[in-house]
Parts: structure tokens; sequence; C-alpha cells
């Protein structure tokens, strides 16, 4: 009986799986069409950035093929990157991104740890709260933020407000939440044993941080870089609220308020303003992906 | 090197007691192993040595100085986890090396004690790999590595072997023995495995629901339990309990374990349970080893029973075979040259010079 029974589960098995790797290539087949559609969808705002930031204004407004340049021209570029404001919001841009991730992390860090290991009385609802602040939308906060940084200039006298860095101190509130909340997740997933051994081995809860928790998180942390720098580069609300005068602005409202003149649109220089403006995250992106791929591997075979 | 005690040690949580007032005196380059099943607070006792859990009351000294309020740093001890806890982003010479880099002691010196104990350990060629790289007895390796290089006055261990599969398991238990007798530090083992806590240990405290039922050699625990919790848990195959009551039949002293199957006591037996109350509720507690197969020439003091046999395991050396006395499940041990087979009947043999006397009620050994 036994025997029998044994005989027909052999050819059943191999008969499931053919069929399971017929599965498998339709599974692909319908992967590969979604994935090229996504990419053709995404990949066209881009390309028509690129095509319209090598034309002349004359082609641009010419009633030609949209879609292909007959007279190729660097002359945007050019413009752009000889012009003393372009380059102003350029310097600005970075200068806020990059100390916005530098404070953020100076914040997060910590924060995460604490909340993540230090248990204290109100930890775990302190975390909750980290996450909601970052829920209500940036369109909501600008007014009370705006008001409170007036208050604040009145009583002090400390000019805020039309300064670029007075978004180093409103960034924060967007990246700041998030981070932590990254942060909290991948330090919570590292085994309690792990500071519990390093506490043994003599380190300090700053020690137990910076040489065993940045170390193994690296992956998160660099997550999370990535997230600040978006966020801060990207942000377009709160400068246009914060900041008015023109040596003050960064890239965004930059190319925005100073290329739309009235209902003149320089749509060349536009397209190539925001094309540059593109270039950084890209680069950061490109350089930090590969390292954020490594660790993620290097952590899962850990065991 | 130093001695610890623990005084009146309580650990509660909430309104839940994990530790129920514990005494324990450990001596210098003593081995003591905490051994008892999961939730019986053996953990928490060492992390409570650790300095990992506060104390909730009581007193822990370590070399004759109270730390209750010592932090895990200062108290002058290293801990093996039961996941190695080694730091993932640092090579096995850097993880054994932490410590002392911490406490800034000179390179060459470092150099020094990560060379030696890489070679009490057999390490020595994986000291520049990462953890990752390396199998979970290097890892363990590693582990006590870094416990031996900071030369602390204790080692704590927590269930270091349960991560191991059973051939590297007893293995790694050698080998701990082995570096024991060489470096000499008073050691605190954790574990549920009663194997590992007889062959390791100098001392091995049972711990039952956050109490200890018995601290005792290796050898006194197995031949003289203290209570049933213990007689039970020490020994594999576990101790048999038998229901059973004394009675006086023509001057000698009886044991009844059914209506047909009585024996009497031998003589230092007898004399031993005399004074007990006839109509107390008792269990014979017989090991395995002394149920075995009936032969002609039994020493005085081995009684002999016929039984039908419901199963038998050949193990090889000798063979388990279990049946039922009035529906308690019992096993013995006989000779695999004995016959034993599935279903059919055996005169068994039963040594009551090893037998263990038991209160029912309070699972006190008599």
């Amino acid at each position: 009986m036994s025997t029998l029974a044994i005989d027909k589960a052999g050819p059943s098995r191999k008969v499931k799986y053919g069929s399971m790797s017929r599965d498998r290539t339709w599974a692909l087949r319908w992967s590969y069409f979604f994935l090229v559609l996504f990419a053709i969808f995404f990949l066209t705002p881009p390309v028509y950035m690129l095509i319209t930031s090598l034309k002349s204004s004359a082609e641009i407004s010419a009633a030609t093929n949209p879609w292909w340049v007959f007279h190729p021209t660097l002359s945007n570029y050019v413009e752009l990157l000889t012009s003393n404001q372009f380059l102003r919001f350029f310097w600005n841009s970075s200068v806020v991104a990059i100390a916005v991730v530098i404070i953020t992390m100076l914040i997060s860090i910590p924060a995460a740890f604490a909340l993540a290991r230090m248990k204290f009385w109100g930890s775990a609802t302190l975390a909750t709260g980290v996450f909601l602040t970052y829920l209500i939308p940036d369109s909501l906060l600008f007014i009370p933020l705006f008001k409170m940084l007036a208050v604040f200039q009145d009583y002090t006298g400390i000019t805020l407000l039309n300064r670029w860095y007075v978004l180093l101190f409103i960034y924060p509130t967007l990246t700041v939440p998030f981070c932590t909340w990254i942060m909290i997740g991948y330090f919570a997933s590292i085994p309690k044993e792990l500071d519990e051994a390093a506490l043994i081995d003599g380190a300090s809860w700053l020690q137990t941080l910076t040489r065993i928790f940045i170390p193994v998180a690296l992956p998160g942390l660099i997550a999370a870089t990535i997230f600040a720098f978006t966020v801060s580069w990207a942000q377009f609300l709160y400068p246009l609220v914060f900041t008015t005068s023109v040596d003050q602005f960064v890239l965004p409202v930059g190319i925005t308020t100073t290329l739309i003149k009235g209902d003149v649109f320089n749509w060349g220089q536009i397209m190539t303003g925001a094309l540059l403006g593109a270039a950084p995250p890209l680069v950061i992106y490109a350089f930090l992906m590969d390292y954020y791929i490594a660790g993620l591997t290097a952590g899962a075979t850990k065991g | 090197m130093a001695d610890v005690s623990l005084r009146k040690v309580i650990k509660r949580y909430d309104d839940v007691e994990a530790v129920r007032g514990i005494d324990l005196e450990i001596s210098d380059h003593e081995f003591i192993v905490l051994v008892g099943p999961s939730g019986c607070g053996k953990s928490t006792t060492l992390r409570m040595i650790a300095g990992l859990e506060d104390i909730s009351d009581g007193d822990i000294l370590i070399g004759g100085d109270v730390v209750n309020d010592v932090p895990p740093k200062d108290r002058d001890i290293a801990m093996v986890f039961q996941n190695y806890a080694l730091y993932p982003h640092m090579t096995v010479a850097e993880n054994m090396s932490f410590g002392l880099r911490l406490k800034h002691y000179p390179k060459a010196e470092i150099k020094e004690r990560v060379t030696e104990a890489a070679r009490l350990l057999d390490i020595t060629d994986l000291i520049d790999r990462k953890p990752k790289q390396l199998s979970g007895g290097q890892r363990q390796r590693v582990a006590m590595g870094r416990a031996i290089v900071r030369n602390p006055k204790v080692f704590l261990f927590d269930e270091p072997l349960s991560n191991l599969d059973a051939k590297l398991r007893v293995q790694m238990r050698i080998e701990i023995k082995k570096v024991h007798q060489k470096v000499r530090t008073t050691t605190v083992y954790v574990t549920h495995d009663q194997v590992e806590a007889m062959t390791l240990a100098d001392r091995v405290v049972v711990m039952n629901k956050g109490r200890i039922e018995q601290i005792g050699t290796p050898n006194e625990l197995y031949h003289k339990p203290a209570t049933r919790f213990v007689a039970g848990f020490i020994g594999s195959p576990a101790m048999n309990f038998l229901p059973c009551r004394l009675e006086d039949v023509g001057g000698t002293l009886q044991i009844r374990l059914t209506d047909r199957i009585a024996f009497a006591l031998p003589p230092a037996r007898a004399a031993r349970y005399n004074a007990l109350p006839r109509t107390e509720k008792l269990l014979l507690g017989i090991r395995p080893e002394h149920l075995t197969e009936s032969h002609a020439h039994l020493e005085p003091g081995v009684e002999t029973f016929e039984t039908v046999l419901d199963v038998t395991e050949p193990m090889g050396m000798e063979t388990l075979v279990y049946f039922g006395l009035d529906g308690t499940p019992i096993c013995g041990r006989v000779n695999p040259n004995a016959g034993a087979k599935d279903g059919s009947p055996m005169r068994l043999a039963m040594d009551l010079n090893n037998m263990h006397l038991l209160n029912e009620a309070t699972g006190v050994v008599l």
C-alpha cells in the first residue's frame, strides 16, 4: 500500500514543479509589462524636460514636433550657469539641505535611540506622538509657524523671517519626526543582547550608540539621510512663505518666481533649471543606493 | 576572581514575583549551574547578578562588596549570551578587544590578551573574520573569548549552547569545561538542560517557580533528591513515581503498589520508614535503571514482578521498556539481550535498595 502511494506521489510532484516554473514565466512577463509601463509613465516628464531644455525660445514657441529637437542648443544651460542669481539659489538650496540633514540626524538619532532602548515612563506614547506629528500637513502648519516667528521677532528683535536660515528651523519639523520613526524601527530590530553585551563590556549609553548602534543601523541611517535631503531639497511651500527677497530664495522658489515674469514663461530656462535642480538628489541616490543595498544584504545574512 | 553571594534576593515585575527570595553562596573558582524549566527565574537571577535587572529586595555581593546599585560595567563580570550577541560590524579580534579598548588598555597588552584567548579557544585563524562568516560554534567561541580577555571576577553564561545542534553542544560543553579548568574563574551558568547541568557543574542549583528547590553536587542531586521536582527533573528518562502505601504484614514492613503487588522493604529502608503513619498517601520513586530484567541470582532487596510491556525502545546499549501499573505509566531499562518485545509479558526486578519514598501531598522526599 505504502509503496504504491509513494510511486504515485513521485511523478505528480514532478508535474507540479513544471507548472510552478510555467507560473513563474508568466509572473515575469506580467512584471516586465507593468515595469515598462511604469518606466514610460515616470520617465516621460524628465525626457520632455531634457528635450525642451535643449531648444531655443523661438523653437519652443514654433509649431514643430515638441518631441524632437531640430536645432539643439546649450544656450539655456550657459545662461543659467553663468547667472549669479541662479547660482545663488543653488548655493542656498545646498547649504539649507546639508544643514538640515545634519540637524535632523543630530536630533533624530539620539531621540530614536532613547525611544527605542532607554525604557522610560511614557516612551511608547512619545514614540507614537513623534509619528503623529508627521501626519500634520505642511500646508496647515505654515500659518502658526509664521505667526510664531513673527511674535518671536517682535519680542526679541531677531529677524528670522525672509532669511534663508529660517528654513533650518522650519524644515526639521518635516524631517525629524519621519527620520526618528525610521530610526526607531531600525534600532528596535537590533537584538537587545547587543546593547547588554556593550553595557557589560563597559560602554556608556553614548558609546553604545556611537560604536554599536550607528554602525549596525547604517542602512537605516542612510535611508533617513536620503529622505531628509530629498525633503529639504524639494520643499516648495515653506521657502515660498518664509522668504520673499530674491537673494534668500532656494532653487524651487527661485526658478518659479524669477523665470516666470508676469504671464511670460521662459520655458527653456525653467526646464533647464528644474533638470539641474534634480541632479543632486539623483547623484546622491546613485551613490548611496549601492551602499544602502550592500548594507541591507549584509544585515540579512547576519543570522 | 571572587565569590558571589545572593541574600534573600527578590525580583518583582508589577505584581508577579519572578524570583522569590533566594539565598546562594558561590565560592571562588566554583562552577555553579542554575537549572530549571522555563520561567523558573534562573535567567532573571543571572541577569540580576550581571546588573542587567534591578533587584527588588535583598543583596547581591561580588567579592564581598554589595553591588545592588553598581552598574554592570563596574561589576567586573563578563557574560556569554544564548544568541552570542557579537557586534556584527567588528572582526573577531575587535569583538574580543572591545571592552579593553573602552577601558584604554595599552595596545600591546590588548593584542597579547586577544592572542592568548584565541589560542586557548582555537580560533587564531578566524581572528580577522566578521561574525557573519563564522559558524554557530565558532561564534560561541568568540563570545567566550570576549569574556576571557577581560579577565573578570565572574563569568556568566546564559544558555550559551541552546542555539547549537546536539553534536556541537556536546563538543562545546567539553570546551567550556576545559576553559574553566584553565582559567578557574568563578562561573554561573544557566541552562534548562539537566545533562549540561550535571556534566559541567561543581554544584547544581535546581530552581522552580522562583525558588531554589535544592543545591548540591550532581551526584547528590541524582542520588539524594530533596523533592519530587528535583527527583523528576534530574535524570533521563525521568524517575518513575507510583502511588503506594506502607503496611505491616507479619512483623515486616511492606510497600503496597497495587492490589496484587506488594514488596517487603529491605531492613535499612524499613528502619528508616517505620515511623511513618500507615495511612499516609505516599509515592514510590524509582529510577528506570533500577527496574531491570529479572535473573536467577537476585541480591537482597531486589523484588520481581510480572508485567506486560506496552512499548519497547531499543537504544543499542540498553532497551527502554514502557508498561503500566494500575494506570501509572512506568519506564524501565533492560539488557538488550533480555528479549523485551512490544506487547509481550516480562518478569522485571525492582531494586528497592535504591528506592525513594515521597509524601504525595507535599512532594518532599522522606
